[in-house]
């Protein structure tokens, strides 16, 4: 592009557009994104060895911390594909089929993003819990954490399938529904494996989400040590009891498996070429 | 392209809410701090914010209260102590324990002297009790009933919440007043904790929990368990024959602004209205005048701090974040 | 605006697959999402409005007058203006960069401006500390000069700023990809200051994805709990925003407050995902 209006200044060289997202623009984004980010961060990873490694080590070892990562990623995955279920099949209900109110539950499943935490926890409490008209009380248990998280994290697969569903070629499925296939078939031959990246993308960001959830479950989980204490409360915790060094180990560890999975979906956006929210 | 008039309605409602937030906001908050007045800042722990709401007002009708406004805030006695340390603005501090002061002598923020006073640094005291539901059905009345098969226990995290130290030593003090041996308590205070089906931060949130209906007993101040009661909850306590004395401290920031302010509300506190107003509201007043016209039960066995050791050698061998018994229990190891 | 996705306008919804026994396959399909959406979504919103007119209309008037409510409200309008201005601002700056870099600073950077939405707001509360705090690396200078950032405005806001970073770079990066940098090469031959290109060629291109962008900040800022409760000090009337309200009328024993104050903030967030729904792009849309 940049050379076929270069043929028309012959002799400038490659045409470089002035101003915005030059050079200055690149330092102030990068200044910004530093001060809020990366500097914060930095802190963390610094703090959590700057008590040396044993500390570090001992920090993310104890059988307490052990027990709240075992906790934290088994819930979220399970969370992650419970909803990854629940998700295609909610958003096929909504591309593929036609009811009264349908854009109303459409919009309604942005719900739980634009939902205080606060609030999520407080309804789920009050609902699932020890007073809970409907006679459900799984509040302190880890089926309460687990409804928790299934609300927080029900957009992320939802909105990830939904526009690779509506871009999907129905030739391909009536020819092999011409040809014979059973529904079942079709579903898992044709039109699963389009959804694939569709559906990683929405998996990584609904566990990604759900392993650092803090607001809406530190109401419901009841925060027992080995039971049902999730490592973000943990790390609360050891923020509130004047362990910094502790806090930012365990911290440490959480990020560094969100790095992996952000990696991944990167890779995976990548090759699928969609946009993720 | 969605289209520009479907797309106005929205954002005009956002817009107007947002008018509106900010008009309701300079309405509501332009009262505080009137002309040429101070603002105190008060760091308090999670319990006593229906009393402080009653005493700050009758402060700012003396003389030395006029044109006072005071802020107040109110967490986990230990959270409050670290957020001070960490630099959140205070004048006036008041917590469940003299730990979470001493933490700030050694900061610099407090005088070493606070607590050199007649009250010792003391304001208001109470005791650890049971809380139980109405007409206790479980029928818990000793510290071994606690650890009957079944009985869920609800207590606040020790390493956060002053409470919860106090309950851990009310329960530790209890096993040796009943004669058992340093060991036996250790592991008493492991079966506890084996019992404990939720641990919040505060004493307050511990309380809420209790009150959504989960546990059949909760240990807390004698304090929370009358505020309960007063503010409508149906709930019963009972207060063990061993049980600890609890006293909270108060202090006088020297790094205020408005030094004079802060220790004329701290006198304040001290004065027969104040006390008088604690003890409506639960406390036990340290004030022997008033304490005397108000009847607390006594529990026979009654004890303190001083008697398990005092808090300093009990914070390092109970509470320390890497080596105490406490910690130790939470993580899952042997006590000791 | 279309109707159904993908212009195939003759096949009738579900022929293929799931609807070989169109009734049958399709209301099971239709009760599975209806009833997972009721319980996980509509009972527990329900909820809110139920336990916040349990005593009726007057108690939810008082405590809308409460004057921590009030400020509350104000505190987190103040914080949610400052963090869209900022992060559009700086969102469209940086998705012009992200725009125009491929290659390893380009990952380097998309993964940069993505990392605050895996980030627990736990772990956000903590780094701002342990920067900002008095014992933290920038705190204890600034302290010593009377400038309070923890446990006060700024730190929540920065906070704030944080967890709703990405969702204008994200949502503008692509847009400026697609438009290419041919119309800006042509306009700055033809003499326009960049300002002017700027105004007249890139902003309309990327208007709507800047409007969801900021539609998704401002309800993520609004909703924010976990890394204010960190910073914030929990000043009565201070440094509490709706959400530490919401908590903090809990405590109080004032349910009915507790729960006008979370209606407050369902019916924002209810706002802003309407609003989600007609700014969206395109093809995202059923």
């Amino acid at each position: 592009m940049s050379g076929r209006l270069a043929a028309l200044r012959p002799g400038l060289g490659p045409l470089r557009p002035r101003g915005f997202g030059g050079p200055l623009t690149l330092g102030l984004g990068t200044c910004f994104l530093s001060l809020i980010v990366l500097i914060p961060l930095a802190a963390v990873i610094w703090r959590s060895q700057s008590d040396g490694a044993d500390t570090f080590w001992a920090a993310i070892s104890s059988p307490r911390a052990v027990s709240a990562l075992q906790l934290t990623v088994g819930i979220s995955l399970a969370v992650a594909l419970i909803n990854t279920v629940m998700g295609i099949l909610i958003a096929w209900v909504l591309v593929r089929d036609r009811f009264p109110g349908r854009r109303l539950v459409d919009a309604l499943i942005d719900m739980p993003f634009a939902l205080p935490t606060i609030v999520a926890g407080l309804t789920m409490i009050a609902l699932y819990g020890p007073r809970s008209p409907l006679g459900v009380d799984v509040a302190y248990t880890r089926a309460g954490i687990a409804l928790a998280l299934l609300f927080v994290t029900l957009p992320f697969v939802v909105r990830a399938v939904q526009p690779v569903l509506m871009e999907l070629d129905r030739e391909v499925e009536d020819a092999a529904a011409s040809l014979g296939a059973k529904p079942r078939t079709i579903f898992l031959r044709v039109i699963l494996p389009n959804l694939r990246p569709a559906v990683l993308t929405g998996v990584g960001l609904a566990f990604s989400r759900a392993l650092g959830e803090f607001g809406s479950v530190v109401l419901i989980a009841g925060n027992v040590p080995f039971k049902t204490e999730l490592s973000s409360v943990l790390i609360f915790g050891h923020i509130e009891s004047g362990n910094p060094a502790g806090a930012a180990a365990v911290s440490v560890v959480l990020l560094a498996i969100s790095l992996v999975v952000l990696v991944g979906l990167s890779i995976g956006e990548r090759m699928g070429g969609d946009r993720a929210r | 392209m969605p289209s520009p008039s479907r797309l106005r309605l929205p954002f005009v409602a956002l817009a107007c809410l947002a008018a509106l937030a900010v008009a309701a906001g300079c309405g509501g908050s332009g009262s505080s701090g009137g002309s040429g007045g101070t603002t105190l800042s008060l760091v308090a722990y999670s319990t006593p914010r229906e009393a402080y709401g009653e005493i700050v007002p009758a402060f700012q009708k003396t003389a030395a209260g006029k044109d006072v406004e005071i802020q107040q805030s109110f967490a986990a006695s230990g959270e409050q102590s670290r957020a001070v340390e960490a630099g959140l603005p205070a004048d006036v501090v008041a917590f469940s324990l003299e730990p979470d002061v001493t933490r700030l002598v050694k900061a610099g923020l407090v005088a070493p002297d606070w607590n050199a006073g007649r009250y010792r640094g003391m304001v208001t005291d109470s005791v650890v009790v049971f809380v139980v539901r109405k007409g206790n059905p479980k029928q818990i009345k000793t510290w071994d009933d606690l650890i009957q098969p079944g009985i869920q226990v609800v207590t606040p995290n020790p390493l956060t919440s002053g409470g919860a130290q106090w309950n851990v030593m009310a329960a530790y003090g209890a096993q040796l007043k009943l004669g058992r041996s340093d060991a036996q308590a250790l592991d008493y205070l492991a079966s506890l904790f084996d019992h404990v089906v939720a641990q919040d931060k505060s004493a307050r949130e511990a309380l809420q929990t209790f009150l959504g209906g989960k546990g059949d007993v909760m240990l807390a101040y004698e304090n929370e368990a009358i505020a309960a009661q007063q503010a409508g909850e149906s709930l019963d306590y009972v207060v063990p024959d061993q049980t600890i004395l609890i006293e909270n401290p108060v202090a006088v920031v020297s790094k205020s602004q408005h030094l004079p302010q802060a220790q004329a509300f701290v006198r304040f506190l001290y004065s027969p209205q104040a006390q008088r107003i604690f003890a409506r509201r639960g406390y036990r007043p340290v004030v022997g005048a008033v304490l005397a016209r108000f009847t607390f039960l006594a529990p026979p066995a009654l004890f303190t701090i001083a008697d398990v050791g005092g808090w300093p050698s009990v914070r390092e061998r109970f509470f320390d974040p890497e080596k105490g018994a406490v910690t130790r229990i939470l993580q899952g190891q042997a006590p000791a | 605006m279309p109707a159904n996705g993908g212009g195939h306008a003759a096949a009738p919804p579900l022929a293929a697959v799931g609807g070989g026994r169109r009734g049958a396959g399709r209301w099971a399909l239709r009760g599975a999402a209806f009833g997972y959406l009721a319980l996980i979504l509509v009972v527990p919103l329900g909820m809110v409005g139920w336990r916040a007119f349990g005593d009726g209309v007057g108690p939810v008037l008082d405590a809308l007058d409460n004057r921590f409510f009030l400020h509350a409200l104000w505190l987190t309008a103040i914080i949610t203006l400052i963090t869209v201005v900022a992060n559009t601002i700086f969102g469209v700056a940086i998705a012009m960069v992200l725009a125009r870099r491929r290659g390893v600073g380009g990952a380097i950077l998309s993964a940069l401006v993505t990392l605050p939405l895996a980030v627990s707001p736990v772990i956000v509360g903590l780094a701002l500390v342990l920067v900002w705090g008095r014992q933290g690396w920038f705190g204890g200078a600034l302290a010593d000069q009377g400038i309070q950032v923890i446990f006060a405005l700024p730190g929540m806001v920065l906070a704030s700023i944080f967890i709703s970073l990405p969702f204008v770079a994200r949502e503008v990066a692509p847009l400026l990809r697609e438009i290419g940098t041919e119309q800006q090469e042509a306009a700055a031959t033809l003499g326009a200051s960049p300002l002017q290109t700027f105004r007249r060629i890139t902003l309309p291109a990327i208007r709507w994805g800047i409007a969801y962008g900021v539609v998704l900040t401002t309800a993520r800022a609004l909703g924010e709990y976990g890394a204010v409760a960190v910073v914030s000090g929990h000043l009565l009337g201070r440094t509490e925003t709706l959400t530490l309200h919401v908590e903090d009328r809990f405590q109080a024993f004032d349910i009915v407050g507790a729960y006008t104050a979370a209606l407050v903030l369902a019916f924002l967030a209810l706002l802003a995902v309407v609003t989600m729904h007609l700014t969206r792009p395109k093809e995202s849309r059923s």
